[in-house]
């Protein structure tokens, strides 16, 4: 006869970090995810001969960039690029002043009204999951191709990401300077500016930095759907097949992006 | 004259306002004005935009769907893009991202590995795409690979700056019972940046969704490519039924990224997580890019 003793039922005891409920659901997300990776895999439109010739592609690509087109750059290049800053720019004020009172109407304890809360999110949603090159592709229907249409489109995609964060940042603030405002008899504008906006002035800085690092980058791709900037001299030359040019302003975007991130870096760090 | 000196009521503000920001405010408009300028942007083209624009949505809608097999099969072809770069992205991110962490590696490994995200990250995923429609020729290959760069750029970035926030208690630990690398990693790494990695690879899957509806614009597979021809054919009631399509999809994948997220950051289990109203907001990574 075997008997167990006490040490060895606790030797056999077995750890479980997670209950049966919770690791069946883990299960089911992993069955999930390779069910879509083996139906992904198995069904996209590969054409094996495109896949084999890639790597001398790629020596022609290269080839054919080399040597880059500098001299473009003061003739064509340079407009353009500023243009794009210019687009970055004016999207990114655009988008801080229409967010602001999106954000402060999303914001349920200054305005503890839902159904103007609901309002205010819907908005900020609706501008976040259109793309900026749909909105891009919008404003050149309104406004016709050029500058214009990529301003608004930039702004408008950052209406979602500078009105949600701000809203965020708003609801997380502090109630008590507010009540002892509130308690002198201060009137709104007064509790608004002196008793949210310090609380939440360097999270405005630094969303508003960190969209326009962001604007950055996108307003360089939206000239590939007319809306002015660098993306429209990039398209041109792309489809010309001036390679030393398209390597130019390659060249000419990741300087700018770079240096757009190396320069808001700095500002957030002498400014937090 | 001492007697019953009075109380004196200041009427100056009690917060000057310091001369700094008038000074930038005062550049502001003149950059704002400046930059009008320089790019056409006036008072009338807006107005003429404006009365543009009632033409333009009577035309969106209402949206037609019935081409609605080019808009399913667009769809299935972006999904796949975007399963596919996910895969690939996080699973070339991880060696590259370790590599990247200063604590853990030498600086002959950190540094190259550091470049190659930077690189990575640099260029927006529609202009790498532009490259590899180049390389690998029209479809849907091109917007994997673009993608996948874009992934590997993103995930090794946070994968990094994760491992390296990491305590190295655990770390030191593992290493004292005389436990190898791959061991280390295994229980002394991996634990403690599991739950942010499913954070960073949820919101990756969200953001190459978003991505992959777009790089068809340059050829390079999915519905982009649908979207920006019938929008150059004025077929703009296709065009609404696809953006209408796209959106559902996007919010789609919001809210399976949000499941998943419950179910491995806060140990939900399935009916926990159908019967929860509002889905968590813990560890979710500022949305972008």
């Amino acid at each position: 006869m075997v008997s167990i003793t006490a040490a060895e039922t606790t030797s056999r005891r077995v750890w479980r970090r997670f209950t049966g409920a919770q690791r069946t659901a883990r299960f089911m997300v992993y069955l999930i995810i390779v069910a879509a990776i083996v139906a992904a895999a198995q069904t996209i439109e590969i054409i094996p001969e495109f896949l084999a010739d890639a790597p001398e592609q790629i020596g022609d690509l290269l080839a054919r960039m080399w040597p880059i087109d500098w001299r473009a750059y003061p003739t064509d290049v340079h407009s353009a690029l500023s243009e794009t800053i210019h687009i970055a720019s004016l999207g990114t004020l655009l988008a801080l002043m229409l967010a602001l009172p999106v954000g402060l109407l999303a914001a349920h304890n200054l305005v503890p009204f839902t159904p103007l809360n609901l309002l205010a999110r819907l908005i900020l949603v609706s501008s976040r999951s259109v793309n900026s090159l749909v909105w891009a592709l919008l404003f050149v229907g309104i406004f016709g191709p050029g500058a214009l249409a990529g301003t608004l489109a930039i702004a408008f995609r950052s209406i979602g990401f500078v009105g949600k964060l701000f809203g965020e940042a708003l609801e997380e603030a502090q109630p008590g300077p507010i009540e002892a405002l509130a308690a002198t008899g201060a009137p709104w504008r007064s509790v608004l500016t002196f008793g949210y906006w310090p609380q939440v002035k360097p999270a405005f800085w630094s969303i508003a930095l960190f969209r326009f690092d962001i604007n950055v980058r996108e307003s360089a791709v939206l000239g590939l759907v007319g809306a002015g900037g660098i993306g429209m001299a990039l398209d041109a030359a792309l489809n010309l097949f001036q390679w030393e040019r398209v390597a130019l302003i390659l060249v000419a975007i990741l300087v700018v992006v770079i240096i757009t991130e190396i320069v808001v870096t700095q500002i957030r760090k002498r400014m937090l | 004259m001492k007697t019953g000196s009075p109380v004196l009521i200041s009427r100056a503000d009690p917060f000057p306002k310091s001369l700094w920001p008038r000074v930038a405010t005062v550049a502001l408009v003149v950059y704002v004005i400046y930059a009008c300028a320089q790019m056409e942007i006036s008072w009338e083209r807006v107005q003429t935009g404006l009365a543009n624009a009632a033409h333009f949505f009577a035309r969106l809608f209402p949206p037609n769907f019935a081409r609605h097999e080019l808009l399913v099969r667009g769809l299935l072809e972006s999904l796949q893009i975007a399963v596919l770069a996910s895969t690939l992205g996080i699973l070339l991110a991880l060696p590259i991202g370790l590599a990247g962490a200063r604590n853990l590696m030498p600086p002959w490994a950190s540094w190259p590995a550091r470049a190659l995200i930077v690189l990575a990250r640099s260029l927006h995923p529609v202009i790498v795409a532009i490259l590899f429609v180049k390389a690998v020729g029209f479809g849907a290959l091109a917007g994997v690979l673009a993608l996948t760069v874009a992934s590997v750029g993103f995930i090794g970035k946070l994968f990094t700056e994760a491992i390296e926030e990491i305590s190295s208690k655990q770390v030191e630990a593992v290493r004292a019972t005389g436990a190898p690398f791959p061991s280390v990693l295994a229980f002394g790494v991996m634990p403690q940046v599991f739950s942010r990695f499913i954070g960073f690879a949820t919101y990756q899957l969200d953001s190459n969704l978003r991505n992959s509806t777009m790089v068809g614009i340059v050829g390079a597979g999915g519905i982009g490519g649908t979207l920006f021809a019938a929008f150059q054919r004025f077929d703009y009631d296709f065009v609404c039924a696809i953006l209408i399509a796209i959106i559902s999809l996007i919010m789609l994948g919001e809210v399976l990224a949000a499941g998943v997220r419950a179910i491995f950051i806060d140990n939900a289990t399935l009916p926990e997580l159908f019967r929860r109203r509002g889905l968590p907001r813990r560890d979710r990574l500022v949305e972008d890019e």
